[in-house]
């Protein structure tokens, strides 16, 4: 039971981290139909911000955390003024290569700035771990999950009530009807490139106190956030939170009562099965192509 | 008049080929030069490695030549940076030995790059010491092939031993996903029985991973007497903040892939206690008086930190070992790489930085137990303990 309850905590943490991930491919995917392999590198900007605000220039955890996620959500509008609304003909597979080249831009960006070693943040409040029939659940984890719950209620609520949120799911249905009817479709765009890289930058300062932070680090966490995705169904809240959550117990459990060799190996075996069985994911919708 | 002339459409000859990228290499004059190659992964993934390997390099060449140099000729270093990449290290070797024409090669940094280049230097016939730490570089022995780091063999002996003296009989081990992982792994499993030691729980991290209790809970679960984490920065450093958190209560060790004071600072308050082999570098100002490592220890970081300003580690000490077996074996030779050879497999008792070296047709790596200590991380700094 101890056991079982370390895995559980374990895996609800790193999938909390997969699911903030996660929001963000789904938010540009649900205004853009583009899937930003960048979307890692932002989680690496906003974590090394974040070491850098908050260690380095010495401000305080309420003003760094805020900081380094606007900075992070800049740069992501920047790129896309810069690189993708600049593009003449734009295809999709255009600009999914695009953001490749950008992700690798990036991370040398980073390597220059920050060079190669790894950096290391304290954890967010000092007290310890919480025990729980013998687990014991990390106070970072209570901040990851309390950020998680925040941004989704708040990405639902900045969907569904306001007029801004439904100007850009409206762009995302339809583009051209929603310019005709006066939404500005390039604004729309730019937010959501902004909020996309500004919840890239979430999760990147809510996981630094437990992994360490380096410029490398964006790739294998932007894969696992864009399975988690996937899994939950591309363009879905809720689904990337089910797919992050769903992915992180599976690895937790997999090494649990599996093999910690075969952990990537049985999350990725677990996202083809879902894909095969239902292809636009668990909470997707039946086609892909929406109405 | 016309020799100038003729000199000078040498000269802009010799700058159009430079231009157009031909000569990447200024081409001195053979005779009164002694050159030796070195490729490191000075860029790259493994630049830990390389870029000290590479000063190191360069900083004995500038001591031997400043005393004179060898048999009365400068040492010429030929750097090139493989960026840790097989294929490279490979083009690299055989420009060395086909272009630029050195009498031995030092480097490269990692094992799979330098498994990659000993076919050709055995077919070339150059003496080459490889600055990796993989036990299959020089086991089983190659002729010309020779490596200045310590193998994990002796990392695991030691902490195994230490074990032994300290009645510890069961272990879980945590080795990082990857060759230096793998090899650490092996190393362990296979050693533990001839120490009294049973290896109660095996599992693995990916080098990325950025949570690890799981693993950790697992290995809690068949109530080792310790852990053994075998990994490179920063999965250990995660794996120390981990255990601490959920209050593991199970003394830890580490590989020496995090014997630098890198680990400490990434690791805080977590790293406390935990107890690892590291090269004698570490500790140097600890070793006691008349330790012959000692002197030679200091002089090497002071003329490291005196050139650098800083980021002084053993893994310069590679290179460091190499040149100075080098330097040891090369007088009198002429140049002749087979001589050269032989007196390399004939030195013994060089006092080098990663330990002493006693080479023999048998040994290559030429390294024993002194090339490790344990220490404790205590107060952020180590300590030694025995």
């Amino acid at each position: 039971m101890q056991e079982f309850l370390q895995y559980l905590f374990s895996g609800i943490t790193n999938g909390a981290i997969y699911a903030v991930i996660a929001l963000g491919f789904s938010t540009l995917y649900s205004a853009t139909d583009l899937i930003n392999f960048a979307q890692g590198e932002f989680v690496m900007l906003g974590a090394l911000l974040l070491m850098t605000l908050w260690t380095q220039v010495s401000m305080p955890l309420w003003a760094a955390f805020p900081l380094a996620v606007l900075l992070v959500a800049a740069v992501g509008m920047v790129f896309d003024r810069v690189a993708i609304k600049t593009v003449k003909k734009p295809s999709p597979i255009l600009l999914v290569l695009i953001t490749v080249g950008a992700s690798i831009l990036f991370r040398g960006g980073a390597m220059l700035l920050w060079g190669k070693h790894s950096y290391s943040v304290p954890a967010f409040s000092s007290i310890s771990a919480v025990e729980i029939g013998g687990a014991y659940l990390f106070p970072q984890s209570l901040w990851i999950l309390g950020v998680v719950l925040v941004l989704v209620a708040g990405l639902n609520l900045f969907y569904h009530r306001t007029l801004t949120g439904k100007a850009m799911q409206a762009v995302a249905i339809n583009k051209q009807a929603a310019e005709l009817l006066g939404v500005a479709s390039r604004k729309m765009t730019l937010l959501a490139w902004g909020l996309a890289a500004g919840l890239g930058a979430v999760a990147g300062v809510i996981i630094s106190p437990i992994t360490m932070s380096a410029y490398d680090m964006g790739t294998m966490l932007g894969l696992k956030g864009f399975c988690a995705a996937m899994l939950g169904g591309l363009g879905n809240f809720w689904g990337a939170v089910v797919g992050g959550v769903l992915l992180g117990l599976t690895e937790a459990m997999g090494v649990g009562y599996v093999s910690s060799s075969l952990k990537d190996a049985i999350a990725f075996l677990l996202l083809l099965l879902i894909l095969y069985a239902k292809p636009t994911g668990i909470l997707g919708k039946a086609s892909s192509h929406r109405f | 008049m016309q020799e100038a002339g003729s000199k000078t459409i040498v000269a802009g000859l010799l700058l159009a080929l430079l231009a157009l990228g031909l000569v990447l290499v200024p081409v001195a004059a053979a005779e009164d030069t002694i050159k030796i190659g070195g490729i490191f992964a000075v860029t790259g993934r493994a630049s830990f490695l390389g870029d000290p390997e590479k000063k190191s390099m360069e900083l004995f060449a500038e001591m031997v030549n400043a005393a004179g140099g060898i048999d009365g000729m400068k040492v010429e270093t030929v750097i090139y940076d493989t960026e840790a990449d097989p294929t490279k290290a490979v083009s690299f070797a055989n420009r060395l030995i086909n272009q630029d024409k050195v009498v031995a090669i030092v480097g490269p940094s990692t094992t799979p790059t330098s498994m990659a280049v000993i076919p050709i230097v055995e077919k070339a016939k150059i003496p080459f010491i490889s600055c990796a730490a993989g036990n299959k570089i020089t086991n089983p022995v190659k002729p010309y092939v020779f490596k200045t780091a310590q193998s994990d063999v002796l990392a695991v002996k030691s902490i195994y031993v230490y074990m032994e003296k300290h009645g510890i009989k069961k272990v879980g081990i945590l080795c990082v996903d990857n060759g230096f992982g793998q090899s650490g792994r092996e190393q362990l499993k296979e050693q533990a029985s001839a120490h009294g030691i049973t290896v109660v729980a095996d599992e693995t991290f990916g080098a990325k991973d950025t949570d690890m209790v799981s693993q950790l809970t697992k290995i809690r679960g068949a109530k080792p007497d310790a852990i053994i984490c075998w990994g490179t920065n920063p999965g250990p450093a995660i794996v120390a903040k981990n255990a601490q958190v959920m209050k593991i209560g199970i003394p830890l060790y580490m590989s020496h892939g995090v014997a630098s004071p890198k680990f400490i600072e990434l690791a805080g308050d977590a790293a406390e206690g935990i107890i690892l082999p590291a090269g004698p570098i570490a500790v140097a100002d600890l070793l006691p008086e008349g330790n012959p490592q000692k002197p030679v220890l200091l002089d090497y970081i002071k003329r490291f930190n005196e050139k650098y300003g800083s980021g002084v580690s053993g893994f310069g000490g590679y290179a460091w070992d190499g040149m100075k077996i080098l330097d040891r074996a090369i007088p009198g030779t002429g140049q002749d790489k087979k001589k050269i050879r032989d007196n390399i497999e004939n030195i013994k008792g060089l006092v080098g930085v990663s330990g002493t070296f006693n080479f023999s047709p048998e040994e290559h790596n030429g390294l024993g137990d002194d090339s490790f200590v344990m220490v404790r991380i205590q107060n952020g700094t180590w300590a030694l303990v025995d």
